[in-house]
């Protein structure tokens, strides 16, 4: 909690001054009891009228005073948490946005999501809560039993051994029955995870013919959860009626004292009266309390989970090198636009090596096809070009440079990535083909479309550029999704284009025509193409044959199919045809 | 307008009276509940009254009648713990009404969900009906049992209060009843106030969690695209938007509670006032005056309650009518008496007219009719998204078909029980659905009293067994639902255990694509194999070699069967859908196709 404390900082006078309000108001209600006690000791026993209206002008204008001083407080510690909150968000987002994909990788976007909406919104409300509440509601309970000392110090030491008493009760039941509600939570968890695989395996579940073992699974499930509930309800039911028991019996002894102290001259009718309506403030402050406190717990748990967030940090330093930078090439080959230099790659938390050893070179303007069986480090290798991970031995050489050299942002600018999920953003076509590249003109646009092969499906969709993509590309088809990705990354015009198994939804000919379009692309581009079809990069320039995370053969489709065993296997397998050409 | 509210109204007098019918099993408990609830409340609101007559027994130095005190004390006493003990046995009442109706309702919607149609499950989001089994039914049992004790409580110590006042004293009770509706009065031009401005700040809330949600949900694309500034620009500006609505919302909807505090304390001066003349005029006592005060106090609580309790009780009927709105929906067609039950059929299949479609304006299957052989192999081929499932659908009985039949033997499927039908099939998806559980538990889904030994032999068959062994735990590792760490390719394998182990006479396989690696692919194609030897199948097929050695296939696109035969008949129709998508497999290579 502490170190998210920094963001309330520009509030800090709203901070301190909710409360104070606050705490004002509680003061004008404790004199209430004072007045009303005045009102019948000199009011009624001396039958003065004025003197009673007098007092009763007091009541009203305490009444008065206590609302603007706590309209004053609700107002600063609304604009205090929601501030705090603002700027908590803003800066959270910007943290996770500064975060490489380790790190994306190790806490999960689900997680990051809650973090970022629901648990800042749990703190928002802590906060205003606190600030409104906090001091409030013990001040009043305190200052319940100072007023009583004011009017008689005997009868007020009932409250000195009340209060405390209420409290054990109050927080001992809270803090009983706080784990119980865990145990009813998780219970809830595990008839909702049935629910929910019952709805996605219906069809499984209905073929093996389990759905009586299912819906009994269920209900014993459903009853375990009844019998944790009532149990814990019974716990809990017992809060009030204690607490009512304490307070009233406070009540019957202070009624007791009083009448002694009464009856020895030592204090008056009005003193009684005021005593026993201190008590009843205490009894409503105090049930308040407990709910804030359930409140804070959260929110404090929330605030935790946030600040855990906080404490990543990014494992890559940025570079220096901008995009148009060009520094003295590093080793004898100029036209070496990536090279591989015995690279590495260990994942954070992953155990043995996802990479070894990773040794090739691709010179400019080459079509380079890498692939391998899944798991075998396809993936891996072309994310550290533009480095999503960085090698953990080894070096990646991007047009004579290492790639931690340069400034990440400048490195990218450089490489278009067609990512294996077809990922689009809520906004028109147009939109998200200028994410490649802001600057892009109408006709780098069209001739983006001409190259994914998108141009066929865009021209039939009503407004073309301007039809709006919804959230995820819900009304788009996988195929479709899939070709915007490529026109994405071809707007950028970039040096170098991945193409990570982006083709899996397109049909073969489609697949073909792509490929052809990009080859007769102007600039000299390098391309990469990851694919598990051999007919997608057989005719690549060279091939990188992946397996079990190390090279396993680099060359044309013709060299590999001679000798390399990996190669035929996979070949063979998507060719059986072939195969028996080969072996005849 | 009125002919919309009443017919709001009809609609929750009916969901009302369905939850009545669910609390109609525990009446007692509701019975005692309300019995109780109105003990405690008159007894809560005796303790005034005696205080106020102790008070009355102390008057001053040597004018204390302490055996009057005594006896109101010891009467106190007594209510307090009666008081006390009736609350708690309420309080437990409710629960147990509470929680044993949400139990009813939940195991009610579980069995529901088992016999809805698959078109129901597969046209609503999963979201939605979780929600409804698990949020909307909690809501509903706070809302509505809570609530509606809460009501009657509040009802209950509103007219208790009054006819003690009364009671006490007339003028005094008519300055309360007037002045209190007042806070009545400024909540709700506070709520109507602040109604636009919550809106706002929750319109605008949601479309900053859908921005993150997007954003955060891709956060590698938007690095990949070095797309974070303006990324988060685009969140600062809904931000600030959100800053500014939120302080609005909240801050006035705060202000509630010190304007009907405020209330509350004019209440509170004029009783102080007007009781304090008619003491003076001795119309009633300072014992009472007390009284009267802590009612005052009381008094407009329950009102603020309850209206409170009337926005709780509208969203819990609107719950409640979510949650019986999906506990009524019509189940699949119940199977006629005498179904029969099919025995270890041949496997002969005869779809005849079959037609079919998912919804009405878009016609899918049309007069099918399609002859399978015991043991022959059906392959069905096309692009993703044809509606290769549609066959599946129909075969398994998911769906059922528009017109036309199919037969199993001779025999309508719609006549056997559909437990018999699903029995004799064995089907494997690629979208691999696994039980949250042990790697076994997955496994003898089909045949719960397997031994292990059969476990073992079948996971062999499916050459699953080397890697399930090589798992922590071996058969007993625990897997998540989607999983977890196991690959595609194994989850398919898990899957294929399944259907191996108690291996139906027909089958149902879905061929793996681009997702699975080459050699779990090869594995997973002789298990196929394995399995398919003398049995009546059908395949989604990827593998030309499953294609050709295919007797019939049925070539699909756009939800239909556009064509059917063998691989030779089919690549012999030149301009065919099929002769297209098999030679556009080896474009630029054509001349190795007739091998």
């Amino acid at each position: 909690m502490k170190s998210l404390l920094k963001y309330i900082k520009d509030y800090k006078k709203e901070s301190i001054l909710a409360p104070l309000f606050k705490m004002l108001e509680a003061s004008f209600e404790l004199m209430v009891p004072l007045v009303m006690a005045a009102i019948i000791d000199n009011g009624i026993a001396n039958s003065d009228t004025s003197y009673i209206f007098q007092m009763g002008a007091v009541l009203v204008l305490l009444a008065a005073v206590g609302l603007a001083s706590s309209v004053t407080a609700q107002y600063f510690s609304a604009k205090a948490a929601v501030g705090f909150a603002t700027k908590l968000r803003n800066a959270l987002f910007s943290h996770i946005q500064g975060l490489s994909y380790t790190e994306l990788d190790t806490v999960g976007t689900s997680t990051l999501i809650t973090r970022m909406t629901s648990d800042v919104n749990q703190i928002q409300n802590g906060v205003n809560l606190t600030l409104r509440l906090l001091l409030r509601s013990p001040f009043i309970v305190f200052g319940a039993m100072v007023m009583a000392f004011t009017v008689d110090v005997q009868a007020a030491l009932i409250f000195v051994v009340t209060i405390p008493l209420l409290a054990v009760v109050v927080f001992g039941i809270m803090l009983v029955s706080m784990p119980l509600y865990k145990k009813v939570q998780a219970a809830l968890d595990k008839i909702l995870g049935r629910t929910r695989e019952n709805l996605a395996g219906a069809r499984v579940i209905r073929a093996f013919c389990n759905e009586e073992s299912e819906t009994a699974d269920f209900e014993q499930e459903n009853e375990l959860l009844l019998n944790t509930q009532v149990f814990v309800g019974k716990i809990s039911a017992a809060m009030n009626p204690v607490t009512y028991i304490i307070i009233n019996i406070a009540l019957v002894v202070l009624l007791w004292t009083g009448a002694v102290r009464v009856d020895n001259g030592i204090i008056t009718q009005g003193a009684v009266v005021a005593l026993v309506n201190y008590m009843s403030q205490i009894l409503v402050e105090l049930v308040k309390m407990a709910n804030l406190i359930i409140q804070l717990t959260k929110a404090l748990a929330c605030a935790k989970r946030v600040e855990s967030i906080f404490d990543i940090t990014s494992s890559m330093e940025n570079g220096t090198l901008g995009k148009n930078d060009i520094k003295a090439i590093k080793g004898n080959d100029k036209n070496a636009a990536i090279i591989f230099d015995h690279v590495s790659l260990t994942y954070s938390g992953g155990g043995d090596e996802s990479l070894t050893d990773i040794d090739f070179v691709v010179k400019r303007g080459e079509t380079v096809g890498i692939i391998g069986g899944t798991g075998s480090g396809k993936t891996s290798v072309v994310n550290l070009i533009p480095r999503f991970y960085d090698a953990t031995k080894g070096a990646v050489i991007v047009n004579g440079v290492s790639v931690k050299d340069y400034d990440i942002s400048a490195l990218r600018a450089k490489i278009g990535v067609v990512p294996q999920k077809a990922v689009l953003f809520k906004g028109t076509i147009r939109e998200n083909l200028l994410w490649g590249n802001e600057n892009a003109s109408e006709q780098d646009i069209e001739d983006a479309l001409r190259i994914s092969q998108a141009k066929e499906f865009v021209d039939t969709k009503d407004g073309r550029l301007d039809f709006m993509i919804a959230q995820g590309g819900k009304n788009l088809s996988g195929g479709q999704k899939q070709r915007l990705t490529i026109a994405r990354a071809i707007v950028r015009k970039p040096e170098i284009l991945i193409l990570d198994d982006s083709a899996s939804a397109l049909d073969f000919a489609t697949d073909a025509k792509l490929r052809a379009a990009v080859k007769d692309m102007e600039n000299d581009m390098t391309v990469i193409i990851v694919s598990q079809r051999a007919a997608s990069i057989q005719y690549a320039d060279k091939i990188v044959v992946m397996d079990d995370g190390a090279v396993a053969g680099v060359g044309t489709h013709e060299q590999l199919l001679a000798d390399n065993v990996i190669y035929q296997e996979i070949y063979y397998s998507q060719f059986p045809d072939r195969k028996a050409k080969a072996v005849d | 307008m009125k002919d919309i509210a009443s017919k709001r109204n009809n609609i929750n007098k009916e969901i009302l009276s369905k939850v009545l019918d669910h609390i109609g099993k525990y009446k007692i408990f509701l019975f005692f509940s309300i019995v109780l609830a109105a003990i405690s409340v008159i007894l809560t609101l005796y303790i005034p009254i005696l205080t106020g007559e102790a008070v009355d027994c102390i008057l001053g130095p040597g004018a204390v009648d302490f055996d009057g005190i005594w006896d109101i004390l010891k009467k106190m006493v007594v209510i307090i713990v009666l008081t006390a003990v009736v609350q708690w046995v309420m309080n437990t009442c409710n629960n147990k009404i509470a929680y044993q109706v949400v139990r009813d309702v939940r195991d009610e919607a579980f069995h529901k969900l088992q016999i809805l149609p698959l078109k129901y499950i597969d046209g609503h989001s999963h979201g939605d009906i979780v929600s409804r089994v698990i949020a909307d039914v909690d809501q509903f049992s706070d809302g509505l049992l809570m609530g509606f004790t809460q009501l009657f409580t509040g009802v209950v110590t509103i007219i208790g209060t009054l006819i003690f006042m009364f009671s006490i004293n007339v003028s005094t009770t008519i300055v309360v009843v007037i002045l209190t509706p007042l806070s009545f009065f400024i909540a709700g031009f506070i709520a109507k106030r602040t109604f636009s401005m919550s809106k706002l700040q929750s319109e605008t809330r949601g479309e900053q969690t859908a921005l993150i949600d997007e954003m955060i949900g891709n956060e590698k694309v938007v690095k990949a695209f070095g797309h974070e500034p303006q990324v988060m620009e685009q969140f600062t500006e809904i931000n600030a938007r959100l800053q500014k609505a939120s302080v609005k919302a909240i801050f006035f909807s705060s202000l509630t509670n010190p304007c009907t505090r405020f209330v509350n304390s004019l209440v509170y001066a004029g009783v102080g006032i007007l009781g304090a003349f008619l003491a003076i005029r001795g119309y009633i006592s300072v014992g009472q005056l007390t009284s009267f005060l802590s009612y005052a106090n009381q008094y407009t609580k329950p009102f603020n309650e309850i209206s409170g309790v009337v926005t709780e009780l509208q969203t819990a009927l609107a719950c409640a009518g979510r949650v019986f709105e999906f506990i009524e929906e019509e189940p699949q067609i119940p199977e006629p008496d005498n179904a029969a039950v099919l025995q270890a059929p041949k496997g002969n299949i005869t779809m005849q007219n079959v037609h079919f479609s998912y919804n009405p304006d878009q016609k899918l299957i049309q007069d099918f009719n399609l002859e399978v052989k015991s043991g022959q192999r059906v392959a069905i081929v096309g692009p993703t998204g044809c509606g290769k499932t549609t066959v599946i659908n129909l075969l398994m009985r998911f769906y059922d078909v528009n017109s036309g039949r199919i037969l199993i033997d001779g025999v309508d499927i719609r006549d056997m029980t559909r437990k018999s039908l699903r029995e004799s099939f064995g089907m494997v998806l690629q979208e691999t659905w696994l039980h949250a559980g042990t790697i076994r538990e997955n496994i003898v889904m089909g045949k719960p009293n397997a031994t292990q030994d059969e476990v073992i032999a079948a996971a062999k068959a499916a050459h699953a067994h080397s890697f399930i062994k090589r798992l922590p735990m071996g058969y007993d590792t625990v897997i998540t639902e989607d999983g977890g760490s196991l690959s595609q390719g194994q989850k398919q394998l898990l899957c294929i255990t399944r259907v191996m182990l108690c291996l139906p006479p027909m089958l149902i396989l879905d061929e793996a694509t681009s997702s699975i690696d080459t050699r779990t692919e090869i594995k997973i194609s002789q298990a196929f194999n394995t399995m398919m030897k003398g049995r009546t199948s059908f395949i989604v097929a990827h593998r030309l070699s499953t294609i050709r050695e295919a007797d019939i296939i049925l070539v699909m696109k756009d939800g239909n069967i556009i064509e059917q035969g063998n691989h030779e008949t089919l690549l012999n129709k030149k301009d065919g859908f099929y002769a297209k998508l098999y030679n556009s497999q080896f474009e630029g290579n054509s001349s190795a196709m007739h091998n």
